[in-house]
């Protein structure tokens, strides 16, 4: 029995995504043919979190159907499936960006691989790992750097670091057109630096940022990159190993899998040097009542009963964007992003954010409508069966240096037809006359 | 459209979120004594400081700054037209009875007698995420007399 179903209406062509092919993807997602507030759904919020095809709700119904079993333990013929089903979807993840199995540790979500990566930090700075993890302790005179237009969460770990450490917190800021300023990283990214963190692709202005020219400027300097791939994983081809990044995190539910599921991608060397964060169970190899040796990753960092059946599930989802061909998703939400972008702009008194058009983004587009609160705009937009994402989109300092409150965003994925951008533009028209914000 | 929306928001709402009765924010020159409260909508950002004036056991000025949705900023200029010279134990019970009506998922019908042009509102409750938005003003003009009267 194969252990994770492939998909079996996509076939793996180079043709890029069309409407009709998209409408074909569409049959494999049940939720997609459901129907708001008596219209069907126009589900334009995947950059909160995605929708999940059948295979992956199958893989994970079939895994308590068939092989629900603690993993890592028990020699009886369940326990030795479902070990081996956990296994199998970690190395398709792995093998999803790039990575080999051993270099992929199972979180929460990206919010717990960024704290995982920064506690394991902060016990090195205690001197807990000995001598292979000092290279990773931090002390007064040490800087941390991360961008202005981080998600909380690659902002909000590493202030704590910070102030656990007595390291310094900066940030490369954000020019008026939603790139990073990168004459300005070179002069942030100094000798002291220890880490650099930073996103991927923005979740609020869809800018695709410079990895490379960061990972240089960082790999000068003897800093760590750990990079934040929300927003790219799940969109982009992503390969861990040309990027060239020592961390790099992502979450489940963003790239069609279940919630409650992510991973860390970390360099071998690097990860088998740094002490562990959450400790008990199915991490150790001797435990005596004073002390405890530890497994080599990603094991070490995996402590207690595992999420496994979503483990599983995003194996299935990463199978499934596979074979759906990743290079094709990015063409196919360039298009819309550009299509959503160059809607916007048409419309009177919308401002868009993050780069003109014709300028690479992922297809999601944050704009700010005058006269009206992104809260009206989304109910406004809900009304007409249209779910997009309303506030700071958990980028408070991003909002306040582009003088917001509030956006809102619009964020696409593979299944996202051109129609739907265009009834969510036609839509977006009508608010302003709504609230009486035109005259 | 569909009566969702309209209902939600109703025409004195939208009136009432582009006219803004009650705001900038003005110092207290009343011969009572003056509360303040800020509240903060941490969701999306809605905020509101508002000021309220007690002299002789009744409200004699409400003033107040905000950011926020049609709903929030609504709800604070009708709550400032509403209260206004209003004694102090009415206005508690009014903010009461407010609450009431938002929180019941569209169940209490609000009494217009009582709550005049608030009673606007009462589609707002059939929106759980939105009550908040409605309510932002009303928490703050509570907790500005609980001050002015420490």
């Amino acid at each position: 029995m194969p252990v994770i179903d492939t998909p079996v209406t996509l076939t793996p062509t180079d043709a890029g995504l069309s409407d009709a092919e998209v409408h074909r993807i569409r049959n494999d997602f049940p939720i997609l043919g459901t129907e708001v507030n008596g219209r069907p759904l126009i589900y334009l919020d995947s950059g909160a979190t995605s929708q999940n095809p059948v295979s992956v709700l199958e893989a994970e119904q079939e895994f308590y159907e068939q092989r629900n079993a603690a993993v890592h333990r028990g020699s009886h013929s369940l326990a030795v499936d479902a070990t081996d089903a956990y296994e199998d979807a970690r190395a398709a993840v792995a093998r999803f960006i790039g990575a080999r199995p051993d270099e992929l540790v199972w979180t929460s979500n990206a919010t717990e691989g960024i704290n995982l990566v920064a506690y394991a930090m902060s016990n090195a700075s205690l001197g807990r790992g000995g001598e292979a993890a000092r290279r990773f302790a931090l002390g007064p005179g040490d800087r941390i750097v991360v961008t202005e237009m981080e998600h909380h969460a690659n902002l909000i770990p590493w202030q704590e670091l910070a102030a656990r450490t007595g390291a310094e917190l900066r940030f490369i800021p954000v020019a008026d057109d939603g790139t990073l300023r990168l004459e300005e990283a070179a002069a942030v990214i100094t000798p002291a630096t220890k880490l650099v963190a930073f996103s991927h692709a923005s979740n609020v202005l869809g800018t695709i940022n410079p990895v490379a020219e960061l990972v240089r400027l960082a790999q000068g300097v003897g800093a760590f990159t750990l990079l934040d791939a929300c927003q790219s994983v799940p969109h982009l081809p992503v390969d861990v190993k040309a990027l060239d990044v020592d961390f790099l995190v992502f979450s489940g539910h963003k790239m069609l899998g279940p919630t409650g599921i992510g991973a860390l991608y970390g360099r071998r060397e690097l990860l088998d040097a740094l002490p562990p964060f959450l400790t008990g169970g199915s991490m150790i190899t001797t435990v005596t009542m004073e002390r405890a040796e530890y497994l080599p990753s990603p094991n070490r960092f995996e402590a207690g009963t595992q999420r496994i059946s979503q483990a599983i599930a995003l194996g299935a989802a990463a199978n499934y964007l596979a074979e759906t061909g990743m290079q094709r998703i990015e063409d196919w939400e360039a298009t819309l992003g550009e299509r959503l972008v160059r809607g916007l702009g048409a419309v009177e008194g919308i401002r868009v954010l993050g780069p003109d058009a014709g300028v690479p983004r992922i297809g999601l587009a944050s704009f700010d409508v005058d006269g009206v609160h992104a809260h009206d705009v989304g109910q406004f937009l809900d009304d007409k069966g249209i779910a997009v994402r309303v506030g700071h989109h958990c980028a408070q300092p991003l909002h306040r240096r582009l003088g917001l409150t509030a956006t809102t965003r619009a964020s696409t994925y593979l299944y996202t037809t051109t129609d739907e951008v265009d009834a969510f533009l036609d839509a977006v028209a009508l608010v302003r006359p709504f609230f009486g914000a035109h005259r | 459209m569909s009566t969702g929306l309209e209902q939600l928001y109703q025409q004195i709402i939208l009136d009432h979120a582009r006219a803004r009765h009650g705001s900038p924010l003005r110092e207290y020159d009343g011969a009572g004594r003056v509360g303040e409260s800020h509240q903060l909508n941490p969701v999306c950002g809605d905020e509101i400081t508002l000021r309220a004036g007690l002299a002789d056991g009744a409200v004699d000025t409400v003033s107040w700054d905000g950011a926020g949705c049609a709903i929030s900023m609504a709800s604070a200029s009708v709550l400032t037209d509403l209260v206004q010279g209003l004694p102090r134990d009415e206005v508690i019970a009014l903010v009461d009875n407010f609450r009431e009506v938002m929180r019941s998922r569209g169940r209490i019908e609000a009494d217009e007698e009582a709550l005049g042009d608030a009673a606007a509102f009462s589609g707002v409750s059939r929106f759980p995420a939105r009550v908040k938005c409605a309510m932002l003003a009303w928490v703050a003009l509570e907790e500005s007399l609980l001050a002015a009267n420490a």
